[in-house]
This record gives structure tokens, C-alpha cells and sequence, in this order.
């Protein structure tokens, strides 16, 4: 007998409904569609209309219902019961935690607002939180970008006005060679993907510059396996070589860039190193038509790139000859560096001539007429179709700073930024150094600070220091040891507020940040701190109020928890104000909201802000009558405005003419708006407009319109950074406000106006022969921090971490996959299983970042593969340097942004007996949640 | 391969009891009554029980009849069918004997024909299975035939018959231990064919797809030290083969029948181990393994 | 239905693309996501929060490392899922007649009601694309979405497996692999699609583009420009300036240094 072939129904029932909104499983905020049966999330796929990810989504993103159905879930508020970092605590209604956190937060306005120390760690609601602590009064205010990525974001705004991700992407649909180094997967992950797959479809070539040969440096045509450290000096060789060939572009430099602007060479000058100015302090070019000086923007100027200005006496040279001179130095030839790097000389001078055949003989041209700053009309654009991308990687070193600038120089030689087929930054972006605020740190009792607390500095005039010059932040940002700390410095927050260094704390209230954990560098010594007591008995830090959704390792260590909902229950709003989703040629905003409704006692944490601002009454919530200005956090996204015609969401605003994108008045409808829309709203920048932006004044017309900037805002791309030199100038004894003097040496050495490279800090406060090998940590593409532990798909991709070793040291400690290693750094040992990659740094070794957990939480059971085999690199890095026998403790961050230098980290390796589990390892804490059940079949549907 | 002890019990002990009926249908001894009831028991027990702990491998056993409709193409479904019409005709044969002391030729020899029937489809379930070099040949179903044919020929006291197939059955598994460890290099199939990576250069697993494990690797990844085996295989010759024919040798007696059959039955559950722990699937190479 | 058709209408497959694939896992949750709601029981996964969890997936990614002869090792990853043979077998071991091929398009299924949950295909298929579902008792495997392909609940451009509709990098292709004239054969052609295991007889529909020639700059046989240099110092640099500066278009004017007294 034979079966007939089953008759199967090809057209199944889908889903009752389709919600839209955005996706919150990492840091890159695609749109999604979730489907929905019988009110429930029955499948989650990626929304075909939305910018970011145009229907493609990640692992992490397809498992979101596994987030949301997680049972490491908090479920109400908790009032701690146990000692802290027990984990014991007993559940409370939201009246009683809102009255409990009002009851500590009061007396501190009123008294010492300075004493709350907020910081919110991942959030992705930068402009409310902080517009939340300004109103507050504090100045210790900022989000988690001074262990992230502040150099690359820095570098590139005070050199270019933009930088990579949120603010710029390669022209995907032009570039023809793409060079990408040490990348953050999470970081713009799908739009790189797709960007990658976009160019290999049509056979286009990829360089990778990494340590580790894996993910998008896995399909690279080419690998550079580079050491760490030192891909700021591979990329000034690369300028050497390009300088020295003539492969740069001369037009776009002198028309775009301030290398024709003339630097003041008057050695006893106050201004010695300055820019030349008039006296309307624009920056003085030499018009090569007419040999006269001139300021950069004057009609029909032609910069000169050559030509020198000599007045009494003194000749003052463009910023081109500096940068010509410092490197065509044959201390940045091939042969040079190589060693260094671990990159063949040949090697490099290949790339070089192929970044510079792609740039110089596959020119495109578009024909698209445009109007420059100066007024001249241009009939086309010229593209060098040659991009770059860089993220954490080359940002995480004490020299990340200065490396993120050079790559910004080399993009700009090219003349590949703001072309067709290079760069290209996406609005609000382009935006210079000089129009974004400045820090204000000025607290009045009672009173909001005096204004934005994170901005960008251009001189020790700008620094965050109270009168007596001590540091007017709990962080330090802004200050002499890191002066352009633009994101705060969430990493120093614990330890200085456990030193009282600059001064005491009462509340350390916390949002999404996971600092006893893998959010902190020396974990065990942040632990400690947290749980430290004084001589009478109470807690250093006195109070720690903290909100999270899970039950995360920082949750024990909280006096308070305040509940918080996932991501498919909640409003959000990803702001032009903020951290939008523009695309190169368009910008766009979103938005989250409840597509289901919580189960549990929990609140979104924006709108527990607003509950307790209106508590508070903190003025910029309160009406002038006294009564609250907002109910949630969905009124204020549609009702507050930053000024008028300017709120949080740009879509669907009641312009004079009904509803336009940009300005206008707060739409009542707009959040329906943008549901119907799909969550999302864009608005394209006319096509004579995406490129040459900085320079393209129909560009600049329509930021004005759609509210980006307030009047044109045209400007040079800053090759020599004069901010820099203004502090340089200050430790070379200029100024009234003067460094302390241990830090001039250091302030003049790595604050150059020109990129410049240095060894990582830790190489000259480690023993280099004793700590030989350079240890990283990356992000695997399915796991978004700690967050994809308790997803019971994505722990089993990754449930544990090994170290994975080049072949070269894995011979030499006669090491076996399945062996164990015993690794030490300057700051402590952790024992760990090993494992071999022979496509990796001869002298690196490296693991998956956030895997390793603490016993008891995220509602894992103890023995769970987290907790006994997988660990973190954490444990061996500190945010000091170890002594140097000078006196002083030097900061494990960049000297320029305060940036944790956490891929410096120098360890030996040691075989090991294999130990029960990895080391160290914890007590467990008590689970706020309880334990999860066994087994998973997951079908809402029938 | 996973040596799941559901499907070694089944092997081993279906393969004695249908090797016992075939003697049996063949009058091979020719008995009646009381003595055919025990012998035809016994027989019945091991070939139903085995096939009854085949069934605890099952995810559906209650879906079990479906099994026998795919004769046209599957081994294990002719396997189901052959062994239901062996242990038919047996039963009808065994009902003769029994009952009315009668030997019933044609479904006797139809019969003793199904039973190989039965043991030879089993072989070749595993002998089809080009996933597992080290079953795929044609000495798979030989040795279960032979190994089934002297077990029954022990059982039954065919002690002549029994001296002849003990020893070719243990030059059988000689020959297929043999031919087995060099099978999977000669299958052709190994890193670079798996992953059709090999032009480039040598290729390693690097990280494996789950740090979990998952139902292929506990399924068809097992490894069995080189140790291990060598002594597994000497317990398996020596039990399974020699001591029955020294015992054989010596002059008769019942105990030293019945030791020479817990002898035999052991060394083949010792053979059938190995038949499942070092037979390598060829999906390890996708995890590194085999 | 455990004979294979003779022929099949279609030859509905995938072809992989691992000079494209970063192996981010997207396709592997997507698939997890659509198939634990859709077709037959859901995927279930054991001890999901505990010491060893271990759930039903269809769609893997592995990863190798090749070591060249010389040069640098390379990475690939390496997305497995059923390659929907023609040969398939699979189909032709089970004993219940739950595993198929569809005679119109030549997918692989199995009938879940009538799987006895024996084990047999799994061990049948060198590629290991059959998992038996521990909580379910029978045997799951890639449907290559036999109900999203032809499914008029959704859109026409959703008409594809979720595994390909998803991935970021665009490494997935679907279509008809017995239709020379097809997008997924066109590229097949082009860029030297293979079979995996070609000795096993099983002739997969599902095609592997290898990754392409890596590592050639800086080589001996890179046949790519080198920089000629015009420059050997700062001073030259000026020099070779004005006179570049002089052949860009308007640029020919005063070369001369600016003096202010």
C-alpha cells in the first residue's frame, strides 16, 4: 500500500494582527513587526519599510519573544530586606516605592542636589533623562558612552561633525572598497550586514582591520590581523604612503577642510598654535586668485594650500604643511611600523595604493547640481568611492582618541567624506563641535542646573570645575584628566563616589546599567564598594535606588528596585532630539509602544521619571499652577517641546499648513500618526542635497526647516583641531586656568591638534616581557550584553566562553582545546577553559563578552553554564593604572575623553589544572525572580 | 552512534530467538508438546521481546501499526512486515508441534525462512546506511546472519551446526571489525567534502553552532577509546565465539549448554555495543567529530 | 509516500552564500520563531534556563577555519539546514510513510501525525538536518516554509522561507534549482556553487557558493597598482603642491606667499 502524498494546507492563518513598532533587543533599534494571535506575540519579523532594517532581523530581534515571556522578569517593586548584594528583598506596591524614593530624593534638591548621582547606563532616552536630571539640579548626569564609545563619537565630531553609526554610514549603494575596523557588532548591526552584503553582491572589495578574524572580518577580502593598540599607527603609515605618492585630494581639501587655514607660528604667542583669525573670528585662508588673507567663507575664495602668511617677522603656515611635515617623517614609513603592528610593510603599502587607485581612478560622478557655502554653483558631485567604518575596537584605548582622528584624517585626504561613494552622515548630522552645547555643571539648591550637563568643550574655559578648580562632577568629567569627556564617565561614578573623591553622594540612582557585573571593569571591586560600610556602620554610598526589567546582578545590590517593562510593553521614543534613526538621505524617528500590556506590577522607567518629577515638582514637568505638565511618558513624547515647534518626535507636528515633519506645534494625534505609519516617520532630504552636506546650502536650508539646526551652520572639516591646541596652550603655561602640574606632560603629549599616535598607557605601566600577550573581549552577533542570557533560545548558542588562543600560544603553554589557563593581568587572575583560533593575532587572545553570570541571577538555575564555565575578561581589567612608583594613580582611560581603555588589558598565560568551575567565582545571590521552569514549547496560537 | 540499550537488546535478543524458530520450522530438533512449548517460548520470548524493546525508542509507539506500510521501500517497515509474518507462521507452525504434536513442513520451512527473513532486513537497516561506512557493506547482514544462525543453533543444541557457524560467524566479525576501521576513510566523505571547503586548505571545526548540545551530537556522536574497544572486542570474541565452541568441544551436558548460551548472548551484546558506539555517522564531520 | 517521486515540477532549494554569511544566527532564530508557531508541533527546548539546555533547531550555523598552505587562516561560516535532496534518503527509510517528497516542488516534509518518531531518517541524512523533537516525540525538519511560499495570507514579496527573508547580509537565495534559467541557478553558475557531500549520492537541491580568493593584497601575485612615490620629504611635498595645485582646474594663480607688514 502505498500513502497518497498528504494534502497540506500551503496557506495557513498568519497572525490576527500586526503590530508595528521597534525593536530593543540591542542598541540598533530596527523596526518590527509583531505578530499577534489571540492577543498574544506569536512571531516577531522585521518591518520591510523601515529604514534601518528594511525586513531583515537579527537573532537577537527574531527571539524577542523569548525577552518578552523571559522568567528573569522583575514583577513589582522591591525594597531591599537582606544585606546588600543578598538579593533578598520583599515586594512593594508602586505607591510606597515612589513615596520611599521621593522621601530620600527631596531633602537633596532642596538641600545638595548634587548629592543624586544619575546615570542611566543603556538607555535609549538620552534627551529625556538628562532634560529629567537638569531639572532635578544635579550635575551627575550621563549615559554609559564613557565606556563605550566616546572616542569615536568625540574624534569625530570635533574633526568632522559626525562620526560613524548613529551619525553617519558608508554610501552603500556607491562605495566600491569598504575598510572597516574593530567593529562593535551591535553597533549598526543589520545596516552593516546588509551593507556587507550589498557589496559582495556586487563583488566589491572589504578590508578588515582586526585583532580576530571572525564575523564581518571573516568575509573581509582582505584581513589585517592586526595588534591592539595600534591601528592608529597603521593608519598615519597609510597617510605617509598616500602623502607620498600625491594620492590625496587637493580640491576637497582646500575647499572643505581647514588645511589651507593658517596656524599662528609666533612660538611666544599666547596664541602660538591658534588658528589665524579676523577679527570676526573666522578662520583666515589665503586666497590663492589673489594671494591676499581671507576668512575661509568668503564668496569666490580660493583657499591655498601652499602659500604662507608672514607678518612681523613670522611666518605662519596652513595647517596642510604641518600636517605634510609631521607625516612624511619617516617614522610612520611601512618598514617602520610594521613590527609594531604586526602588519608587513608590503601589506600596507598595498592598501594604501588600493584605497588610492579605488579613490583616484573609480571616481564617480554624479551629475546633480548644488550650491556651496562660498555661493558657487557646482554642476556635479564627485565621489571617491572608498568608506570606512570603525567602531569600539580601535575606540576602547587610551589612544583611541587620537586613532579615531587619524582614520577621520584619512577619510578626509581621500576626499571621501560627504561624496558619493564614501562616508556620509546622517542628519542631525553633519553638526561641528561648535554648535552643540557646552557642559554646564552650576547647581542652585532647590533650582535646575544651569543647563545641558554633556556637550563639547573648546578650551579649559569650558571645563566642568568648581571655583577652587576641584571637579564639579562625581564622574570628574571635563576635567584635566580627561577634558573632552562629551559622555560623562559612568565607569568612574562608583569608585569615586565610594573614595568621596571629588566629594560625598547620598543616592545613587541607576537605570540599565549592569555595574556589579559586566558593566564595570575590577567587578569585584565595584562589589565591594557598593556593599562597603563607614566606621558607623552605614553604607557608603547610602542609597542606590536602580531599574531594570530583569533580574539582573545589579539588582541585588539596589536599596530600591523599580520595575521596569520590556520592550513590546512600553512607549519610547528614538528622537532627532537624541539618538534618531536617520538615514543618510532622510531623517527619521520612532517610536515603542505597549503592542501588549505588562503582566505584572511594572512601570516603564520614563514614565516612573515623570511620576516622580510630578512628585517633585521639578519645574520643567510642572505647569505654573502647580500642575503636573505630564501624566506619562507618552504625553510628554507628544506634548513637551525642547522650544517651540520642537518636541521629541519630528513627525506628523501641526505645522501652519496641517501636519508637517519638523517643526510645529504638538500634534494630540501623533502617536497614532506614527502607529499607523508603521512606528517610524521619514522625511528625505531633496536629492541635490545628500551629499557635500557640511558644504551644500540646500542641505543646510532644509536641516533649518526640519528643525535641525536653527540657521545654517556650513564649516571646514578640522584636520587640526584648535580645542586641542587651546589646552596644549594652557599646559605650556598660557591661561588663567592652569593643570595641576603632574598632568602638563600628559596634556601636551596627547592633546595634539594633529592625530598622533602613542602606545597604549598600560604598556608603560605593566611589565610588557611579563604581560606579553594583549586580551579582548567582543560581542558575539546574538547576544546584546547581558540581556541574551535569559533568552532561552539565544543561551544556547552561547551558553559559556571559552579563551580562544592563536596557534602560536597554544603550542607554547602546551595547550589542548578543553584545557584550562590560568590569566593574569596587573590587577588580578581569572582560570579559564581555552580553546584555539588560528585565524587571530599571534600575540592575542580573546573571548565572547557578557556570557560568564553570576549565580542567581536572570533566573538561571546555579549550575548553569554561565555561572560555572563561562566568565569575564572584567575581573583582570581595573579603572586605574597600576602604581608606577610616581605617587599618582593614572586613570585606564584615554587622557583626552575619559574613555575606559579596556582593550589595553596585558595578561600572561599559565596552564592550569582544570578547577570546578571558572574562577573567580561568587557566592550566589538570592533570584528576585525565583528560578525558571524546566522545559519550553512556546505556540500562543491553536 | 548512540549505543541505545533499547536498540542492543533488540539486536541481540530478536536475533537469538528468530535464529532459534529457523532451527525450529526446520524440525531442527523436531519437537512436540511440553518440550516444543518451552523451546517455542523461549524462541518467542527473545524475538518478541527483543522487537517489544525495539519500540521503547520509539517517540509514537502507539503509531506503530503504520509501520508496516512501507514495505515497498523501507527496510524497517519490511523488517516490521517480515517479522510479523515469520512470527505467524512460526505461531502456527509452534500451535502444530505443540498442541497436536504435529510438524506442519510448509509453514515450518516458510517460517525458518521468514525468521532470516526477519534478521536479515534487520541487518539491513543498518547496512543500507551509507551515513555509517561502518555499516555499509555487504558483510553487515552476513554477520547478523551468521552470528543469528549459530546463536540459534546453540539454543536449539544443534551442536554440529553450531561448531561449523560459531567460528564463521567470528571470522565474520573478524572481517567486519577489519574492513569497519578503515571504512570511513575509505568512504571518501571527511572534512573537505562535508563542508566543500577543501580547495582553500585544511579545514577544522571552529566553533560549534550551540555551545549546547543537541540530538545529533548525543544521537550520532559517541566516542569509544581505542582501549576501551580493543578490550570490548577481545570480551566480544572471546564470550560470543570461542568459549561456546570450547564448551561445545568438552563432552555435553546442560549446564555447560546453557553457560555456553549466557556466554554467546553476552559476547554478542558486548558485539552489538560496539556495533553502535564505534560506528561513526557521517554528520560528526560537521562538528568536528567522527 | 516513502518512494521518491520520479521527477519533481520544481526544484525549490536555497543556495548559501559563504563569501556573504558573518554568521550572525538571524536565520537560525527566525527559523526557530516561525517554525515553534507554525507547521506541526512547536520546537521545543529542555531544561531552557537550566545546567544543559538543548532545544529542536532546523537551521544551524557551524563555523571552520581553513588554514591555507600560506597566508592566513580564514573563517567561514557555515549555515546547515535540509538540502531537500533528490536523492533523498531520508524519505525512503521511513517505515510509516511520514517523510515525503512533494511530487510539485521537491520539498522534503514529514507528516507528523503519521511519525512514529523511530529515528531512522535522522540517521539516513549525512547532513544532520532532521532533529527529533524531544518534547513531541517526532521527527522536525526545514519545510523550506511549505506554508509561508505559497501562502495567501501573506504578501507576495513575504513568499519566501524566513531564514531568507531575514538574513541581514543577504547570504540566503531561493528559488527553483530546476529551472536553469532561475536567479538561484544563475548565480549557482556564476560563482561555482556546490554540493555538499557529492559522494553520498544524495544530490542536494541546496547549493554552497565557496568564498571567494582572499588575501591578496600584499602578495606576491596581487596584480593591484603600487604607489609610485613623487615625494621624499616635507620639502618636496611643498614643492610637489603648488604645482598640483596649479594643474587643478582655476588653480593656476599666485603661487606667491602672503606678507603683512
Amino acid at each position: 500500500m502505498t500513502l497518497q502524498q498528504p494534502k497540506l494546507d500551503t496557506s495557513p492563518h498568519v497572525s490576527d494582527e500586526i503590530r508595528k513598532t521597534t525593536c530593543y533587543m540591542c542598541a540598533c533599534r530596527c523596526g518590527i513587526d509583531v505578530h499577534m494571535k489571540e492577543g498574544k506575540v506569536a512571531y516577531i519579523e522585521g518591518n520591510r519599510d523601515h529604514p534601518v532594517n528594511r525586513g531583515v532581523l537579527c537573532a537577537k530581534g527574531s527571539a524577542g519573544i523569548m525577552q518578552v515571556n523571559a522568567p528573569s522578569r522583575l514583577r513589582a517593586p522591591l525594597k531591599r530586606v537582606g544585606p546588600r548584594g543578598s538579593g533578598k528583598f520583599e515586594e512593594i506596591g508602586w505607591d510606597e516605592a515612589l513615596e520611599i524614593a521621593t522621601s530620600w530624593l527631596e531633602p537633596l534638591r532642596r538641600d545638595a542636589p548634587e548629592k543624586l548621582a544619575f546615570f542611566t547606563g543603556r538607555d535609549q532616552s538620552q534627551s529625556f533623562t538628562s532634560f529629567w536630571a537638569q531639572n532635578f539640579g544635579t550635575p551627575n548626569y550621563a549615559a554609559h558612552g564613557g565606556f563605550c564609545s566616546v572616542n569615536m563619537a568625540a574624534a569625530g565630531i570635533y574633526t568632522m561633525g559626525g562620526a560613524f553609526w548613529e551619525f553617519g554610514q558608508p554610501d552603500w549603494e556607491h562605495t566600491r572598497l569598504f575598510m572597516l575596523f574593530g567593529v562593535a557588532e551591535d553597533h549598526d548591526s543589520n545596516p552593516i550586514k546588509m551593507g556587507i552584503g550589498r557589496l559582495k553582491a556586487r563583488g566589491a572589495k572589504v578590508i578588515g582591520v582586526n585583532p580576530i578574524r571572525s564575523g564581518y572580518n571573516a568575509v573581509a577580502d582582505d584581513w589585517v590581523g592586526i595588534t591592539p593598540g595600534t591601528d592608529g599607527l597603521f593608519i598615519l603609515a597609510l597617510v605617509h604612503e598616500l602623502l607620498r605618492a600625491g594620492k590625496i585630494d587637493l580640491d576637497y581639501l582646500a575647499r572643505y577642510t581647514n588645511a589651507p587655514v593658517l596656524v599662528n607660528g609666533d612660538a611666544g604667542s599666547p596664541e602660538y598654535g591658534l588658528l589665524m583669525r579676523d577679527a570676526a573670528g573666522k578662520a583666515l585662508v589665503i586666497d590663492r586668485a589673489t594671494g591676499d588673507l581671507a576668512p575661509f567663507d568668503q564668496p569666490g575664495v580660493r583657499p591655498d594650500l601652499h602659500a604662507t602668511h608672514t607678518a612681523g617677522g613670522v611666518t605662519h603656515r596652513p595647517v596642510m604643511h604641518l600636517l605634510a611635515e609631521r607625516y612624511l617623517d619617516a617614522q610612520y614609513a611601512p618598514e617602520a611600523v610594521a613590527e609594531r603592528c604586526g602588519v608587513a610593510p608590503g601589506k600596507i603599502r598595498a592598501i594604501a595604493a588600493e584605497l588610492a587607485r579605488v579613490a583616484f581612478e573609480e571616481e564617480i560622478t554624479l551629475a546633480r547640481e548644488w550650491t556651496d557655502f562660498r555661493g558657487e554653483t557646482h554642476q556635479s558631485m564627485t565621489g571617491r568611492p572608498v568608506s570606512f567604518h570603525a567602531m569600539r575596537g580601535i575606540s576602547a584605548h587610551s589612544n583611541g582618541f587620537q586613532t579615531c582622528r587619524a582614520l577621520h584624517m584619512l577619510q578626509i585626504l581621500l576626499g571621501s567624506v560627504e561624496v558619493p561613494g564614501g562616508f556620509r552622515f546622517k542628519p542631525p548630522y553633519p553638526k561641528p563641535s561648535g554648535i552643540h552645547p557646552t557642559p554646564h555643571c552650576k547647581v542652585t539648591p532647590g533650582k535646575p542646573l544651569d543647563g545641558p550637563h554633556l556637550g563639547f568643550v573648546h578650551g579649559p574655559d569650558d571645563l566642568a570645575l568648581r571655583e577652587d578648580g576641584t571637579p564639579a562632577r562625581i564622574d570628574k568629567a571635563f576635567t584635566w584628566e580627561n577634558p573632552m569627556s562629551a559622555h560623562g564617565l559612568m565607569h568612574m561614578v562608583i569608585s569615586n563616589a565610594h573614595a568621596g573623591d571629588p566629594y560625598r553622594i547620598d543616592t545613587l540612582f541607576m537605570y540599565m546599567a549592569n555595574m556589579s557585573w559586566n558593566s564595570s571593569m575590577n567587578t569585584r571591586g565595584v562589589m565591594e564598594m557598593l556593599t562597603d560600610k563607614d566606621e558607623s556602620g552605614e553604607y557608603v554610598i547610602p542609597r542606590i535606588i536602580y531599574s531594570d526589567a530583569y533580574s539582573s546582578e545589579m539588582v541585588a545590590y539596589a536599596d530600591l528596585v523599580l520595575p521596569d517593562t520590556t520592550y513590546l510593553e512600553r512607549h519610547d521614543c528614538i528622537s532627532l532630539l537624541d539618538r534618531p534613526i536617520c538615514e543618510a538621505d532622510a531623517a527619521a524617528d520612532a517610536i515603542r509602544w505597549p503592542v501588549v500590556e505588562p503582566d505584572r506590577d511594572v512601570r516603564g522607567f520614563q514614565t516612573v521619571l515623570i511620576q516622580l518629577a510630578n512628585k517633585l515638582r521639578l519645574p520643567g514637568f510642572t505647569n505654573e499652577d502647580g500642575r503636573p505638565k505630564y501624566t506619562d511618558y507618552a504625553d510628554y513624547i507628544v506634548n513637551h517641546e525642547r522650544k517651540p515647534g520642537i518636541g521629541p518626535l519630528a513627525g506628523w507636528r501641526q505645522g501652519e499648513a496641517g501636519p508637517a515633519h519638523g517643526r510645529g506645534a504638538p500634534n494630540p494625534a501623533q502617536l497614532e500618526q506614527y502607529i499607523a505609519n508603521g512606528g517610524f516617520c521619514v522625511k528625505h532630504i531633496p536629492e541635490t542635497c545628500v551629499y557635500m552636506k557640511p558644504w551644500n546650502m540646500g542641505y543646510q536650508a532644509w536641516a533649518v526647516e526640519t528643525g535641525l539646526y536653527d540657521s545654517p551652520q556650513p564649516y571646514l572639516f578640522d584636520l587640526y583641531v584648535e580645542p586641542l591646541r587651546r589646552f596644549q596652550l594652557a599646559a605650556e603655561g598660557h591661561g588663567e586656568r592652569q593643570p595641576p602640574d603632574h598632568l602638563r606632560a600628559q596634556i601636551r603629549a596627547t592633546m595634539d591638534p594633529l592625530p598622533v599616535w602613542y602606545p597604549p598607557f598600560e604598556d608603560s605601566h605593566v611589565d610588557a616581557q611579563e604581560f606579553p600577550v594583549h586580551a579582548l573581549t567582543q560581542r558575539p552577533m546574538a547576544m546584546y550584553h547581558s540581556w541574551g542570557t535569559q533568552n532561552a533560545w539565544l543561551r544556547q548558542i552561547h551558553g559559556h566562553n571559552p579563551l580562544y588562543l592563536p596557534t602560536r600560544l597554544m603550542q607554547a603553554h602546551d595547550l589542548r582545546e578543553g584545557d584550562w589557563a590560568r590569566v593574569t593581568s596587573a590587577h588580578g587572575t581569572i582560570t579559564v577553559p581555552v580553546a584555539h583560533m588560528a585565524a587571530l593575532n599571534e600575540n592575542t587572545v580573546w573571548t565572547w563578552n557578557a556570557i560568564g553570570k553570576r549565580k542567581g541571577a536572570w533566573a538561571l538555575s546555579e549550575d548553569a553554564p554561565e555561572a560555572t564555565r563561562g566568565f569575564l575578561l572584567n575581573h583582570l581589567i581595573h579603572e586605574l593604572l597600576p602604581p608606577r612608583g610616581d605617587g599618582l594613580r593614572w586613570a585606564n582611560s584615554d587622557p583626552i575623553t575619559g574613555q575606559a581603555a579596556w582593550f589595553d588589558l596585558r595578561v600572561k598565560i599559565e596552564k592550569s589544572a582544570p578547577p570546578p568551575e571558572s574562577q573567580p567565582a561568587f557566592p550566589p545571590i538570592d533570584s528576585a525572580v525565583g528560578e525558571a521552569p524546566g522545559d519550553l514549547a512556546w505556540k500562543v496560537g491553536k | 552512534m548512540h549505543p541505545a540499550p533499547s536498540v542492543i537488546i533488540f539486536t541481540t535478543l530478536s536475533g537469538l530467538g528468530f535464529g532459534l524458530l529457523f532451527w525450529l520450522g526446520l524440525g531442527l530438533p523436531a519437537v512436540t508438546g511440553w518440550t516444543a512449548f518451552a523451546f517455542f517460548a523461549i524462541a518467542f520470548g527473545l524475538a518478541v521481546g527483543g522487537l517489544v524493546a525495539s519500540t521503547f525508542h520509539l517517540g509514537h509507539p502507539e503509531r506503530a501499526l503504520k509501520a508496516f506500510t512501507q514495505w515497498r521501500s523501507s527496510w524497517l517497515s519490511r523488517e516490521a512486515v517480515v517479522s510479523v509474518a515469520a512470527l505467524c507462521l512460526m505461531g502456527l507452525y509452534a500451535l502444530g508441534a505443540v498442541f497436536f504434536a504435529a510438524s506442519w513442513t510448509l509453514p515450518g520451512w516458510l517460517g525458518a525462512l521468514g525468521a532470516l527473513g526477519v534478521v536479515f532486513t534487520t541487518s539491513m537497516i543498518y547496512a543500507q546506511l551509507r551515513t555509517v561506512p561502518r555499516w555499509h557493506t555487504a558483510l553487515t547482514p552476513a554477520l547478523f546472519l551468521a552470528i543469528s544462525l549459530a546463536g540459534g543453533a546453540l539454543l536449539a543444541g544443534q551442536v554440529s551446526f553450531a561448531l561449523a557457524l560459531l567460528p564463521l560467524a567470528g571470522v565474520l566479525q573478524v572481517l567486519w571489525w577489519l574492513r569497519g576501521d578503515g571504512a570511513f576513510a575509505a568512504s571518501g566523505t571527511d572534512m573537505a567534502s562535508a563542508t566543500g571547503l577543501g580547495d582553500i586548505g585544511a579545514v577544522r571545526a571552529f566553533e560549534p553552532p550551540h555551545t549546547g548540545s543537541n540530538y545529533l551530537l548525543r544521537e550520532f556522536v559517541h566516542v569509544v577509546g581505542r582501549k576501551h574497544s580493543l578490550r570490548l572486542r577481545g570480551i566480544a570474541l572471546g564470550l560470543g565465539y570461542v568459549l561456546p565452541i570450547i564448551l561445545l568441544l568438552v563432552p555435553f551436558s546442560h549446564l555447560l549448554g546453557l553457560l555456553a548460551v549466557i556466554s554467546h548472548a553476552t559476547g554478542i551484546a558486548a558485539s552489538r555495543w560496539l556495533f553502535f558506539a564505534e560506528a561513526e555517522h557521517v554528520v560528526g564531520l560537521y562538528y568536528g567529530k567522527r | 509516500m516513502t518512494t521518491l517521486p520520479e521527477t519533481t515540477d520544481k526544484k525549490l532549494g536555497l543556495v548559501i552564500d559563504l563569501d556573504t554569511c558573518v554568521g550572525c544566527h538571524a536565520c537560525v532564530i527566525s527559523c526557530k520563531g516561525w517554525n515553534t508557531e507554525n507547521y506541526g508541533a512547536p520546537l521545543s527546548d529542555q531544561d531552557a534556563w537550566g545546567a544543559s539546555p538543548s532545544g529542536t533547531f532546523l537551521n544551524r550555523v557551524h563555523s571552520y577555519e581553513i588554514q591555507p598552505e600560506a597566508g592566513a587562516a580564514q573563517l567561514v561560516h557555515f549555515p546547515k539546514s535540509c538540502l531537500h535532496c533528490e536523492d533523498a534518503p531520508c524519505v525512503t527509510v521511513c517505515p510509516t510513510g511520514a517523510s515525503y517528497k512533494r511530487a510539485e516542488d521537491g520539498i522534503v516534509l514529514v507528516n507528523e501525525s503519521h511519525c512514529i518518531g523511530c529515528g531512522l531518517c535522522a540517521w539516513a541524512c549525512p547532513y544532520g538536518a532532521r532533529e527529533m523533537d524531544h518534547a513531541e516525540g517526532v521527527m522536525k525538519k526545514c519545510t523550506l516554509c511549505v506554508d509561508r511560499i505559497y501562502n495567501e495570507n501573506l504578501p507576495e514579496i513575504d513568499r519566501e522561507p524566513v531564514c531568507v527573508r531575514t538574513c541581514p547580509a543577504g547570504a540566503r537565495h531561493f528559488g527553483d534549482l530546476g529551472d536553469p534559467d532561475s536567479a538561484v541557478s544563475q548565480l549557482v553558475a556564476e560563482r561555482g556553487g556546490v554540493d555538499l557531500m557529492p559522494e553520498q549520492g544524495t544530490k542536494p537541491v541546496n547549493k554552497y557558493l565557496p568564498p571567494r580568493q582572499k588575501d591578496e593584497l600584499g602578495t606576491t601575485g596581487m596584480h593591484a597598482p603600487r604607489l609610485d612615490p613623487v615625494i621624499e620629504d616635507a620639502g618636496g611635498f611643498l614643492g610637489w603642491l603648488d604645482k598640483a595645485l596649479d594643474r587643478l582646474p582655476g588653480g593656476a594663480g599666485s603661487a606667491s606667499d602672503s606678507e603683512t607688514r
